[in-house]
């Protein structure tokens, strides 16, 4: 017989379509079908200013907001060859990490939900909640917050908002012991998850898989330490990595994400540098606004930034950053003029999705739940 | 900034240009060093036999495909580029394969015997900018509707679309 796994179904995590061909509760096949949240994004981009972009980069994979700005200004940051000082790069890594710790747990409170355990979804979303203001404070939005600009950040962060942000770190690590009294040593988490959708290495690298995916199955890869970015080679971290690539393992390794994450936002409040969030370039970075409205060139400076945008030197250029899904990479090429010629996102959830088949055929129905659950996918970004 | 270096015979110390002209110095035909990201232009018959080449090089092997794309130059000849990321899990290396394919029906040999995770990158390729890939196991469009006509990442095709 064959099913149609949503695209409207709770367990799928967005509109994603799984066509399942069963034998009982036996999955005989199983093919994604995905395109049902494609709004052509990378069109779009095409027609707009390179500052204009940040916004749009956001709703790609809305559960990471910040890392998707980040990647894409990286990458233009690149073509621009700007020099960012330091405390805007240690301002990012600080945002990006309660990014990380954001979406992991969404993942931690949805994939909870599907097995069956349904109190750590609200456990999650308590923490989540608290988060979301810290963004809401410093940029005006929960989600998608647009703060990282071309050039450094949007704003500076407003009085009192690092104290805030040690008194949630400092009683983090507590909810997180809380998350795994409730699951690590459940019999009936350990019996839902151990030896199901298992995937080898070989099979996880030869399909593309990257992130908590990857490292599940004994691959120890992590852009952030592996090929640093943005100032990660000055956090000391841990990098998770697990060996049975079940749903277990990739369960273990997100979990420990979380606690390692806490630890770089700690390690980012306590050595945060003083200093300038912008970079000094005049024609691509907007002016503060005191001297917009007191001196003519700042003025000037502003008027054609936001009626004409800034020119990036032709060129292409691939950047990747370690999203909590895998590899995020945004491959941009430029012709010269101020809009660009290319934006391609390279989805980490796509390649991941492609793990379902080798995962799932021959298991139960089950078992689909929890691997489309471990995997961790995000419409958004799978379909652009 | 650096200015880009574009010519082959600097280049050739890197080690994926350096395996490919080793083994066929037609296959290369051209190379670019730019923003610390070396892009490798490889003749479109060759396509497959370099990143089989590249996939099991013992020096630096490039066992994981980034991602595949491709960008339009229209209106200008060879109009379409399929782009390939690659990156060396173990040696931390990326290099960028480039394919120049001409405008009327496009077609490139796929990957997916080396590298199963080019599957839904491929056909991603196929669905909005038309190109097809020879030898892939289940070419159809992925994210546009099944019945739908136009490639819509094209630069002929609007950014309204047409509906």
């Amino acid at each position: 017989m064959i099913l149609n796994m949503g695209p409207q179904h709770p367990s799928t995590h967005g509109v994603l379509r799984v066509i399942l061909e069963i034998d009982g509760e036996n999955v005989v096949r199983i093919m994604p079908d995905i395109g049902y949240l494609h709004t052509g994004i990378e069109k779009t981009c095409e027609a707009k200013f390179y500052q204009q972009v940040v916004p749009l980069t956001d709703r790609i994979d809305y559960l990471c907001p910040m890392t998707n700005n980040l990647c894409y200004v990286l990458a233009v940051e690149k073509l621009l060859g700007l020099e960012l000082p330091p405390k805007a790069q240690w301002l990012r890594v600080l945002m990006n990490e309660l990014t990380r710790i954001n979406s992991h747990l969404v993942w931690l409170g949805t994939h909870a939900m599907d097995i069956g355990a349904l109190t750590v979804f609200l456990y999650c979303f308590r923490e989540r909640e608290d988060i979301l203001r810290l963004f809401e404070a410093v940029s005006g939005q929960r989600m998608m917050t647009s703060y990282f600009r071309v050039g450094g950040v949007a704003l500076e962060p407003p009085l009192g908002f690092f104290d805030r942000v040690r008194e949630f770190i400092g009683r983090f690590p507590s909810k997180v012991d809380e998350y795994e009294n409730l699951l690590t040593g459940n019999p009936i988490w350990l019996m839902r998850t151990k030896g199901v959708a298992q995937i080898s290495a070989e099979d996880a690298i030869a399909l593309g898989a990257s992130g908590p995916t990857l490292r599940g199955s004994g691959v120890d890869f992590d852009l952030r330490r592996d090929m640093p970015y943005s100032g990660y080679d000055n956090f000391e971290f841990n990098v998770p990595v697990a060996q049975e690539g079940d749903v277990f393992a990739r369960y273990i390794c997100r979990v420990r994400e979380l606690r390692e994450s806490a630890k770089i936002v700690q390690q980012a409040l306590d050595g945060m540098p003083e200093g300038p969030i912008k970079a000094d370039a005049p024609k691509v970075v907007l002016p503060d606004r005191e001297k917009m409205k007191t001196q003519m060139e700042a003025l000037i400076y502003h008027f054609k930034i936001i009626t004409e945008g800034f020119a990036v030197p032709a060129g292409e250029v691939y950047q990747a950053v370690e999203s909590p899904r895998g590899e995020m990479g945004y491959y941009v090429v430029s012709d010269g003029t101020a809009k660009p010629y290319r934006v391609h996102m390279r989805a980490a959830c796509l390649a991941n999705l492609q793990l379902l088949q080798k995962m799932c055929e021959g298991k139960l129905i089950a078992d689909v739940v929890a691997a489309i659950g471990s995997i961790d996918i995000v419409l958004g970004e799978i379909d652009r | 900034m650096a200015p880009a270096i574009t010519d082959l015979e600097q280049l050739k110390g890197h080690p994926a240009i350096a395996r490919l002209l080793q083994w066929n110095s037609a296959a290369v035909q051209g190379a670019k060093f730019d923003h610390d990201e070396m892009s490798i232009y490889v003749e479109r018959s060759f396509i497959r036999e370099a990143c089989a080449l590249l996939r099991d090089d013992p020096g630096c092997p490039f066992n994981y495909l980034s991602d595949v794309t491709c960008v339009d130059w229209f209106p200008s000849e060879p109009r379409f580029e399929v782009v390939y990321h690659l990156l060396s899990i173990s040696k931390r290396e990326r290099v960028r394969l480039k394919v120049r394919l001409d405008g009327d029906s496009p077609a490139l040999e796929s990957v997916t015997p080396i590298w199963p995770g080019a599957n839904f990158f491929e056909r991603e390729v196929f669905d909005l900018f038309g190109v097809r890939f020879t030898g892939h196991p289940y070419l159809r469009r992925i994210q546009m509707p099944e019945n739908w006509e136009g490639h819509p990442l094209r630069k002929d095709y609007p950014v309204e679309g047409y509906r």
